[in-house]
């Protein structure tokens, strides 16, 4: 008790001397850091278990892009499970003038099976919960809609060829699930009103669902006999299953935020290191007084242990507290498109928050401070006993065992984490070679300057470790200011730019093949340019060179789904605009004759097809087998119809076929859009431009939540610069006083250390600006797919920055170094 | 002999203080052997040691050695803290008051004078009640007056307290008020008269 007692004296002893403070700070950016994205994504986790029930709206759900066969609800009888039914697909609700695209939902009696839906009988009346679905002839519309339309409980509206009467107002539809894109305004019909809406034709885009529920030992043995069951684009989900593309989509964002964060850890650990090696420094003599006073080793160890582990406990205390604060910035904006109500975090974060704080005392802190324990009590009597030096193995190894360790967790994935540390090493390392070559370089250049800058310069080269430290961390640090504002703001710029202003914004689907002369007509009457219109037809690629295809063929669950659902392939004789040959030849009269196919580049690749590979398909129950002729590259970004896989035509020409067109929409003939839906109530009409506006809101949302996050990494790296500046300070001051006692004016010292500070923060501008050209250039490529022209005013920014950021630290540090008069610089010194 | 003082003279570097590293079990010897209050010294390890030090000895240093975070209440505390003593407070600030310093105690180090840093230092040396106290050149870092003031301080302490001084100088005045003089000349007693 006594020895807590002590320790904690010893604390408050060490922090009102300031030799704890820098430590403190860096531990608790490094906790704040990684607890705010693991507060948020926790809350993200629980809301999307939390939901499971209510967003299936049932215990199990059997959906299928085309209706059911009828012996799965013949097993759940047996099974003695309740079920009920649900028809998804979008389409145009118009009222008048007026016409919005919805998302329909057709339901049968019983639905949902779990959750409630809630119904009020007026806009902007109390509402309650629903207890049974729109009677035959009813629709509920929920209140975008009803504002969308003018229309109110009462009125009718027209969906596809029927006319319905709104009967209520939807206010909440608990498996309208989580989705980023599940934004269009909503409509819930009775399944027995559908087939007179004659929305269902070929090739359209719906979604069946069989929703199930009953005993937990039923639904078991149904879900086992359902996927031994399941055909062609048939898929079971189950609560663990549910939404699972949103579960990787988050995941992904979490990792992400995550490993941005720990670029924050990586800053403060070096940035604890360094502070726990002056705070040894400053305690060697200490320590060895106290051994004279008889204190046992294992006593004083015990007595430092515990002061830090006290340390620690406040910092991750401190670094959750903020951590917490700081998950409502990330996930204020992003809940909107996640949920209604997140749930509150659990405890779990914290945990890792204080599991953290100690990983980084254990891996940054203790390999410094074991020196301590070896001091010899001699030391007292003797300066030079020093009992051995540091063990840089100990104190590196340990270090980067932490990191690595905390990479690996904070990816939740061997490959990323291993990619990540790879990357994290590589930039460092590819630093800090660049900046201790530049160094030496500028030692070497000084020698023709001044005595000033030749002694600042001089000192560069002697300090070559601890200035590639600084340099390092602050190049970090403005890497990631640049990439928030200059890079951030150029590529937003790039993205947008690559969209021409006349790109289509509407797309045309399910237009039947008697519709096509009718719907040219039509844009002609309007005096509106023609439009191509291409067909569709769907069908699953069923083997490569007669090797059989299916999920179990290929890893990633990207391209699982891919190959389970079916491709929509198209056939034509000439090659579309803005498709680019890159291997092979478009179709030749020869090709025609046999039957060919051209493939798009990316999905070839996803797929692990080559050109020359015989691609077997099946369409309408029919199989086809064709050679890939040629390989196209798309411009997804010109906005037209395009196709992964195009055949040519006598291949598919037999098969049910529907159509596609897309075409540009100025504002100005917004009511073309009703007369179009009124005049062919079949076909889907979807505004692109509105998706890009939301995946735009998303994007922008997402880069908010990073650069939260960054902000920890640039205050981490401002931490380390302090620290590293901090480790040379009192070598400064007693260098400053030796000068001045050699008769140097004050003006000489003080510009010997500017010329120091003005490269190193010159050299970190640099470097940053070429990390974040690098970085963007990255993103540019993999993530946008665009051509990014470096911006050729960043370096510019990146010096402007790193000498701003510098002098700052630098007339603080001259002004240190000149404070005292020499003679005290020195006996302090001694 | 409790009370008994005896000084360690010679010239610099004739192993003065590596006897006095010796003696504390402060450093290990080649050869031979040191017995305090009748222990073998070097048949314990570093901590059996630190635990015989902190029984018995009690230390003075030619450049104080005060903790510079601590203030001086907290440094004459200290040794009394390491011995997990409850009523370590009282007895610095007693003792503070006895070298004349009750009015500084919340000072820290660096805003003492030298003069004031070696009673402190005296403080911290007598609280814990030791039955050896070695001073090494005590008075080596203050000027002539602000010493002699010291060097009486530690024979009035010593006398009160009763313990037994080990004193190296090679201030040949301090060491004649010692009751025994042991001059060294390279490494090796040239006499050890009483």
């Amino acid at each position: 008790m006594g020895r807590l007692r002590l320790a904690a004296r010893m604390l408050v002893r060490d922090w009102r001397a300031g030799e704890l403070q820098l430590l403190a700070v860096a531990l608790t950016v490094a906790v704040t850091s990684v607890t705010s994205v693991a507060f948020f994504g926790d809350r993200v986790n629980q809301a999307l278990t939390r939901d499971a029930h209510q967003l299936l709206g049932a215990d199990l759900l059997i959906t299928s892009d085309h209706p059911l066969d009828p012996r799965f609800s013949g097993e759940a009888r047996k099974q003695g499970l309740a079920s009920a039914s649900s028809t998804r697909f979008i389409s145009m609700a118009r009222r008048n003038e007026a016409s919005q695209l919805a998302g329909v939902k057709a339901v049968s009696e019983g639905y949902p099976l779990r959750g409630r839906l809630r119904i009020a009988p007026a806009l902007n009346v109390a509402d309650a919960e629903a207890d049974r679905v729109p009677g035959e002839g009813g629709v509920w519309v929920d209140e975008r809609l009803a504002l969308a339309l003018g229309v109110g409980v009462g009125d009718a509206i027209e969906l596809g060829a029927s006319r319905l009467t709104v009967s209520a107002i939807l206010t909440l539809e608990p498996d309208r699930g989580v989705t980023f894109f599940n934004l269009a305004p909503r409509l819930i019909m009775n399944v027995a009103d559908l087939p007179r809406t004659g929305l269902i034709q070929v090739g359209s885009r719906v979604t069946y669902a069989l929703l199930l529920a009953g005993e937990r030992q039923a639904i078991d043995t149904y879900a086992r006999w359902a996927r031994a069951s399941l055909g062609r684009g048939e898929r079971v989900q189950g609560l663990d299953s549910a939404r699972p593309e949103i579960r990787a989509g988050l995941d992904r964002a979490k990792q992400f935020l995550g490993l941005t964060a720990l670029l924050a850890v990586v800053l403060a650990g070096v940035a604890i290191g360094l502070a726990t090696r002056r705070y040894t420094e400053r305690h060697l003599d200490n320590y060895a007084v106290m051994r004279c006073l008889g204190a046992g080793q294992r006593q004083l160890f015990a007595l430092f242990a515990w002061e830090f582990v006290a340390l620690g406990a406040i910092a991750a205390v401190l670094g959750c507290a903020l951590g917490y604060g700081t998950q409502h910035l990330l996930s204020g904006g992003l809940s909107q498109f996640i949920a209604a109500q997140l749930p509150l975090p659990s405890w779990v974060p914290a945990a890792q928050g204080v599991l953290l704080a100690f990983v980084m005392l254990l891996g940054f802190a203790l390999p410094p401070l074991t020196r301590l324990g070896r001091v010899p009590a001699l030391r007292v009597l003797r300066r030079d006993a020093e009992g051995g030096g540091d063990w840089p193995l100990l104190s590196y190894g340990a270090g980067i065992a932490a990191l690595s360790g905390l990479v690996l967790w904070q990816a939740d994935d061997v490959k990323l984490g291993a990619h990540a540390l790879a990357g994290f090493a590589g930039a460092g390392l590819a630093f800090a070679v660049v900046a201790y070559v530049a160094l030496r370089l500028a030692a070497r250049a000084g020698r023709f300057g001044g005595v000033a800058w030749r002694y600042g310069f001089a000192n560069l080269r002697r300090r070559a470790r601890s200035s590639t430290v600084q340099i390092l961390a602050l190049a970090l640090g403005l890497t990631a200011i640049l990439l928030l504002t200059v890079t951030r703001g150029d590529l937003l710029a790039a993205w947008r730019a690559k969209t021409p202003p006349d790109a289509p914004n509407r797309f045309i689907l399910n237009i039947q093949p008697e519709q096509r002369a009718p719907l040219a007509q039509f844009f002609r009457d309007r005096g509106l340019p023609p439009v191509p219109i291409l067909p569709m037809v769907r069908g699953r690629l069923a083997a490569i060179n007669a090797v059989e295809v299916s999920a179990a063929s290929y890893e990633e669950q990207r391209t699982k789904r891919l190959v389970e659902r079916e491709f929509n392939l198209s056939y034509l004789d000439v090659l579309p605009a803005h498709n680019r040959i890159t291997g092979g030849s478009w179709f030749s009269a020869r090709d025609r004759e046999r039957g060919a196919l051209s493939i798009e580049d990316g999905i070839a690749r996803t797929l692990g097809v080559k050109l020359g590979d015989q691609l077997t398909w099946v369409v309408g129950g029919q199989t086809f087998t064709a050679p890939v002729t040629s390989i196209r590259r798309l411009d997804w970004d010109s906005m037209q119809v395009n196709f992964f896989v195009i055949a040519t035509p006598p291949l598919l020409e037999r098969h049910p076929t529907s159509y596609i067109t897309s075409f540009h929409l100025a504002g100005r003939h917004a009511q073309v859009m009703n007369q179009l839906a009124q005049a062919f109530p079949n076909m889907t009409v979807v505004d692109t431009s509105a998706i890009l506006r939301q995946a735009l809101a998303v994007m922008e949302r997402v880069v908010e939540a990073v650069q939260v996050v960054f902000l920890f990494t640039l205050a981490a790296g401002l931490l380390v610069l302090y620290a590293a500046l901090l480790a040379t300070e009192d070598e400064r001051v007693r260098e400053a006083a030796i000068m001045r006692a050699l008769g140097a004016s004050r003006g000489q010292v003080a510009s010997a250390q500017r010329a120091e500070f003005i490269a190193i923060g010159l050299l970190a501008g640099v470097l940053a600006a070429a990390g974040a050209t690098g970085i963007g250039a990255l993103i540019a490529d993999r993530v946008l797919h665009l051509d990014y022209t470096p911006n050729a005013w960043i370096g510019l920014w990146g010096l402007g920055l790193g000498a701003a950021c510098i002098a700052v630290n630098a007339m603080a540090s001259v002004r240190a170094a000149l404070s005292r008069p020499p003679i005290a610089a020195l006996r302090a010194a001694e | 002999m409790p009370g008994e003082a005896v000084a360690v003279v010679g010239a610099s570097g004739s192993g003065k203080s590596t006897l006095l590293g010796l003696l504390a079990g402060l450093d290990l010897p080649t050869a031979g052997s040191v017995h305090l209050a009748g222990v073998d010294l070097f048949s314990l390890d570093e901590d059996g040691r630190a635990a015989l030090r902190k029984r018995l000895v009690g230390f003075v240093f030619q450049s104080f050695q005060l903790l510079a975070p601590l203030t001086a209440l907290e440094n004459v505390m200290l040794p009394l803290e390491l011995a997990e003593r409850d009523d370590a407070e009282a007895q610095a600030r007693a003792m503070l008051a006895r070298v004349g310093l009750g009015d500084r105690l919340r000072h820290y180090p660096k805003l003492l004078s030298g003069g004031e840093q070696q009673r402190v230092a005296l403080a911290r040396a007598f609280v814990v009640e030791p039955k050896v106290l070695f001073a090494d050149e005590p008075t080596g870092n203050l000027d002539a007056d602000t010493g002699a003031a010291i060097i009486d301080l530690l024979f009035e302490l010593n006398a009160e307290r009763g313990a037994t001084l080990v004193l190296v100088t090679h201030d040949e005045m301090v060491a004649r008020r010692c009751t025994r003089q042991i001059r060294l000349a390279g490494g090796r007693i040239v006499n050890g008269a009483r």
